[in-house]
Formats: structure tokens, C-alpha cells, sequence
């Protein structure tokens, strides 16, 4: 007797990339705004980034009902942090907050693949990457979603620290400036959008720093 | 009002249709410090009066932010009054989230008041010891209710409770029909001369009240110090009198709307009316 199986399934890919790169003083967190399913675009025009707190965004890529779920679920449970410390959320707390949100359904995950940038409390850039169920980092940058195969590679060459048997152990953050860094999160974009199909249209990038928020949007091939 | 056989359970009517420990409960309320609240068109205005039990220990806070559209001020046991402001977070969170858009004042109190209510009528529980004045805004503009421990709820223009309340609800009688027009500053203005008609003498510093505004373009928020100090400034150097206007002082503060099934305030009633 063999099982049988479902007959649909409870989650989608709606394709799309996002990455993030943390600055001695700067983050800046980008995604495409392509939202694709199966072969098909549903739309060249949403925005995968959720600005949790004043220093805190996500972005994530994935089925995109679990992720605005998702982006409801920690939006309000920053809202009772307000209410109970009279203060915003720090950034490693909101990190820690959505590895649990993630945890906490272990068995019927959220299909989101996160990237939670910001600045934490001494003002430097921080930038996590999750799984689907929870499981983060910090890093100094990281790609999630369809293209990250064809960005993390890129990043690492572009990025990553000679090496970690180097000692003083080099800070997590890249010594790029922040304009350096923006122009590299295009490039990123522009070359995954010639070869991953569900990535393209237009990147919505956000670059957070000292003096507040700053949005910045950059076509990209729409085929 | 004194002990008598029918006051020891919430549960136990007195043979004149009276619940003496929902009145009892009111009481709690007249002993608390006093808190008002006002109203225009677009905006509300919450002020409250700091006592704090000695100059070692800082006061009690009394306004609470419910939300962007939504604080209350509470008079009477201060921590049934911070239990209900968590309820009410609560709920506007939870319907936000549900609708994406702010709970309206109106279903919150109601929310309130039946919550209230359910303490007069079970025999394991005691009324909340608290009154609330709700200044909200939702599509309509501006209001103002007040929830107290009988789970009735009113709508007010203008009101004041707690201790020493009757002085500021002879100046808001005086005052209110100047209310709906009035501009954000001088409906501060107002609440902070109100405040002080309930001092009885003693000066009206910034440190013995607390004063948060909510309007229309304006999200609840609790004015700091320095901000209510330099209000004070202005019209205590200006050496202005609470003004005094031609109308007359009607019963009960401020017009209670009746849409809401709210009755209106008479003195011969038993207190839960008013």
C-alpha cells in the first residue's frame, strides 16, 4: 500500500533576491521587486523589504504570503516591545526575535529566506542570514533567494576577508564606503538578472545610516 | 454611603436596586489624583495631576499610549488602571493586525466596558478600581469617553476625575462650549488651567502634571517637560486668569452623547449614572 500523497501543495516560490551588506557605519539591504510563479510574472512592482524598526529591515525572498505573515507577526510584536520599554528594538534583538518567530513553527515552516540588515547598538552595520527555520548568523553580508547562488561567489571574491587563519581577526564589516557599496549591490543585480530568470525589473535598495534612511531604485532587464 | 448587610458581595443587590461594591468601586476612583480630559474637532487633550507618595519616590504614571490614535489617563487604583491600558494594546494591536487599520475609539470602549461589566456580575471577582478618559481619534475626528468600573461608558467634550475633579468640571463647564473650535494650543491651554483650578492653591509646575495631545496629523504622545513648563511660563508670566465666559454652568460636564446609549448625567441618580 503506498501513501498517498497531496494533491497540492501549501506553498509557492515566488522567486526573487535579496541581499545585504554591512558598513563600519552603514547597511544597505537590496531586493528585486519581481514576484514570479512557476514560468510566470505576477508582478514587476513589489517590494520585499519590511521595515521592522527604525534600524532594523528585512528582506526576504521566497513564498511571499508566508513572508508578509511573517512580516505582520514581528511588526506587532515590536509594536508590545514599544509599549513594554519604551524604546525601539535593537537590531541583534530583532535578529534573535525572528529566529524564534521562525523556530516556532519548526513543523510547518515559514517558506521565507531572510536577511535582516541594520545598525546595532554602537552604530555599525549588521547584517544576519537566516534558513527557513531560523537558524542565523552575523555576517558582514550575505545574498538569499533565487540569484543567491550566482551573487554569493561574487560577494565572497569582492568581500570576504583574505583569510580566517589571518590574526587579528578581521571585523565582520567591509571597510568599502558606503557609495562603493551601493554600486556593488547593483552590479550584483545586474549580473544575476542576466541568468537567473525569476530576478529583474527594478532593485529597490535601502541604505541605512547615522543620519536616518535613504531609498534608492535602479531598473534592471525586465526579461 | 455606609456598611450595611448588602454591601460584602458584588453579586448581592440592595433592596433599592443598588450594587454597593460596583459604587464602592467609583469611590476608588474619587480617591485617586485627578486626571482630565478635552476635546476639539480634530484634536484631544489628556492632563493628569502627580502625586508621588514622597519626594524620595517618583509618581505613578497615569496616561497611558494605547496607540497612534488612541492614549488614556486613569484615576484610582493605578494598577488595575495599568492592567487595562495592556488590554487595550492588546487589542489594537490584534485588530490591526486582522485589518490593517486603527481599532475606532468607539469599539474600544465598548470592548472596555463589557470587560467591566463582567466584574459586577461574578461573585469571584471585584470591579476594576479605575476610571478611564479615552481621547481617540478615528474617521470622525476627535473624542473623548470615560469608562468607569460599572462597565457604563459616556461620551464627553470635556471632563475631569479623581480627587478634587469637581473644581476642573466647574471650569470645563465654563469653558466647553469653546471647545469644538478651539485650536491644539489653546485646548492644552485649557486642560492646564483646568489642572490647576485642582490644585487648590498649590503651583502649577511641570512636574506635578503630565499633559499628552492627540489630533488629527498627530499621533498620541506625551508632551515632555520642557514643552509643558514653557506652556505654563506663557500664561502664568501673562498673568492670565482662567477666563470666565458668559455661559451658563449646565449639570454634568460637557454634553453626553446619547448614540452610544449613554445616559445623561443627573446628581439624583445612583453615582453609577453619572
Amino acid at each position: 500500500m503506498t501513501k498517498e500523497h497531496a494533491n497540492w501543495s501549501p506553498y509557492d516560490n515566488n522567486g526573487g533576491t535579496c541581499v545585504a551588506i554591512a558598513g563600519a557605519d552603514y547597511c544597505v539591504i537590496a531586493a528585486d521587486t519581481r514576484m514570479s510563479t512557476g514560468y510566470s510574472i505576477l508582478t514587476r512592482d513589489y517590494s520585499k523589504i519590511c521595515k521592522l524598526a527604525d534600524k532594523s529591515f528585512m528582506a526576504s525572498s521566497g513564498f511571499q504570503a508566508d513572508v508578509k505573515a511573517l512580516q505582520k507577526v514581528l511588526s506587532s510584536r515590536h509594536l508590545i516591545y514599544q509599549h513594554q520599554h519604551n524604546k525601539q528594538m535593537s537590531c541583534p534583538a530583532m535578529a534573535q526575535l525572528l529566529s524564534n518567530t521562525l523556530y516556532y513553527k519548526r513543523f510547518f515552516p515559514y517558506y521565507a529566506f531572510n536577511v535582516l540588515g541594520g545598525l546595532d547598538s554602537e552604530g555599525k552595520g549588521c547584517v544576519f542570514t537566516y534558513d527557513a527555520v531560523g537558524s542565523y548568523e552575523r555576517v558582514g553580508y550575505s545574498a538569499q533567494g533565487s540569484g543567491a547562488t550566482l551573487i554569493t561567489p561574487f560577494l565572497d571574491n569582492q568581500l570576504k576577508s583574505p583569510s580566517p587563519l589571518l590574526l587579528p581577526a578581521k571585523d565582520a564589516v567591509t571597510p568599502l564606503s558606503e557609495a562603493e557599496a551601493v554600486d556593488l549591490v547593483k552590479t550584483c543585480f545586474a549580473s544575476a538578472t542576466e541568468r537567473d530568470i525569476y530576478t529583474g525589473d527594478s532593485v529597490e535598495i535601502i541604505i541605512l545610516n547615522a543620519n536616518g534612511v535613504r531609498h534608492e531604485s535602479e531598473q534592471l532587464r525586465k526579461d | 454611603m455606609f456598611r450595611n448587610q448588602y454591601d460584602t458581595d458584588v453579586t448581592t443587590w440592595s433592596p433599592a436596586g443598588r450594587l454597593f461594591q460596583v459604587e464602592y468601586a467609583m469611590e476608588a476612583v474619587k480617591q485617586g489624583s485627578a486626571a482630565i480630559g478635552l476635546r476639539s474637532k480634530t484634536h484631544a487633550v489628556l492632563a493628569c495631576v502627580n502625586k508621588a507618595n514622597s519626594e524620595l519616590s517618583s509618581h505613578q504614571r497615569k496616561i497611558f499610549k494605547v496607540d497612534d490614535h488612541i492614549g488614556v489617563a486613569i484615576a484610582g487604583l493605578t494598577a488595575d488602571g495599568r492592567v487595562l491600558s495592556r488590554y487595550m494594546r492588546s487589542e489594537c494591536i490584534n485588530y490591526g493586525y486582522t485589518y490593517e487599520s486603527p481599532l475606532p475609539v468607539g469599539r474600544l470602549v465598548v470592548q472596555l466596558a463589557d470587560k467591566a461589566q463582567v466584574c459586577t456580575q461574578r461573585s469571584w471577582k471585584r470591579p476594576y478600581g479605575v476610571g478611564l478618559l479615552v481621547a481617540g481619534l478615528d474617521e470622525s475626528g476627535a473624542h473623548l469617553y470615560y469608562n468607569c468600573p460599572s462597565g457604563n461608558y459616556f461620551e464627553y467634550q470635556a471632563f475631569a476625575i479623581g480627587s478634587r475633579s469637581q473644581a476642573a468640571k466647574t471650569y470645563l463647564e465654563r469653558k466647553f462650549e469653546s471647545f469644538p473650535e478651539s485650536s491644539r494650543d489653546d485646548l492644552i491651554k485649557d486642560a492646564l488651567f483646568a489642572i490647576r483650578e485642582t490644585l487648590q492653591g498649590e503651583k502649577l509646575t511641570s512636574s506635578v502634571c503630565t499633559v499628552a495631545v492627540v489630533g488629527v496629523g498627530e499621533a498620541f504622545s506625551i508632551l515632555d517637560q520642557a514643552t509643558v513648563q514653557a506652556l505654563i511660563n506663557e500664561f502664568e508670566i501673562s498673568g492670565e486668569e482662567a477666563p470666565a465666559t458668559a455661559s451658563v454652568a449646565e449639570e454634568g460636564a460637557g454634553d453626553a452623547a446619547a448614540d452610544q446609549g449613554g445616559a445623561a448625567a443627573e446628581e439624583e441618580a445612583a453615582p453609577m449614572d453619572i
